[in-house]
């Protein structure tokens, strides 16, 4: 009787390699935002991250037991959840200067440390586009 | 950026600069720029002074909770005044060139 019930618990490998994979396709966009129809909306991290995902989830309803789908799933669900969440997590910048409105004066320094003023970058030039962007740390 | 950077051709053409700003300071602007081939400045705002002063701080969302920028666009005329702004809902969704040189079109046409 006692060899009947095995209670050593099985490392599932292939669960939590797909799972990685999936995580990997979520983080990998700053690679494939080098393509040009990826920077505006990842497709293909969506694609890679959703595909793994199914296979896992699939893998999951296989060797799971009934009761613990709920949680499997949920886990997934609020993976997808927080990604898109993330995503919308911008201010409103509803102090941002407006269409008609004089833009603030500023100077910075370029990569040489040296100071740029926006009256330097308008004289001489129709006009400037101003980028503000996350930053690469 | 990198859109900006395959188009800048076009943008030259027309006489208008192009600038990113970020919280990056001038090294890592260095360093990027020649690494992704910009050849526009990466202008440094380390204490995020501008980048307040533009209402497009994003409070909390770099490094250890450091301070960053918001992506945003602004199209500025040589009078200085704003003429065309973008600011995204989405962080993955950013302007494209073609949206600014558009911009910058109708400001032409309508001028005239």
């Amino acid at each position: 009787m006692a060899d009947k019930i095995d209670m050593t618990r099985k490392w599932n490998w292939p669960i939590w390699a797909g799972f990685l994979v999936a995580v990997g396709g979520l983080v990998s966009y700053t690679f494939f935002a080098r393509f040009p129809i990826t920077p505006d909306f990842p497709w293909a991290n969506l694609l890679l991250f959703s595909t793994l995902l199914a296979v896992r989830n699939f893998i999951a309803v296989r060797s799971s037991a009934r009761s613990s789908l709920r949680s499997r799933f949920f886990f997934s669900r609020f993976l997808v959840t927080k990604f898109f969440y993330v995503l919308h997590q911008v201010p409103l910048s509803s102090q941002a200067p407006r269409v008609g409105e004089k833009a603030p004066e500023f100077t910075l320094v370029d990569p040489n440390g040296k100071p740029v003023a926006l009256a330097d970058l308008l004289s001489g030039s129709k006009a400037v586009v101003l980028i503000f962007y996350r930053g690469f740390w | 950026m990198r859109s900006f950077q395959q188009r800048r051709s076009d943008f030259d053409a027309r006489g208008i600069r192009i600038v990113g700003i970020s919280v990056d300071p001038p090294e890592i602007n260095r360093r990027q720029s020649q690494k992704l081939g910009y050849s526009f400045p990466l202008l440094s705002d380390p204490k995020a002074e501008v980048i307040r002063r533009y209402d497009v701080l994003h409070p909390g969302a770099g490094p250890k909770g450091a301070d960053i920028a918001r992506p945003a666009e602004f199209l500025i005329d040589s009078s200085g005044m704003v003429r065309w702004v973008n600011l995204t809902e989405n962080i993955a969704v950013r302007a494209r060139p073609e949206q600014v040189l558009d911009a910058f079109n109708q400001i032409g046409s309508a001028g005239q």
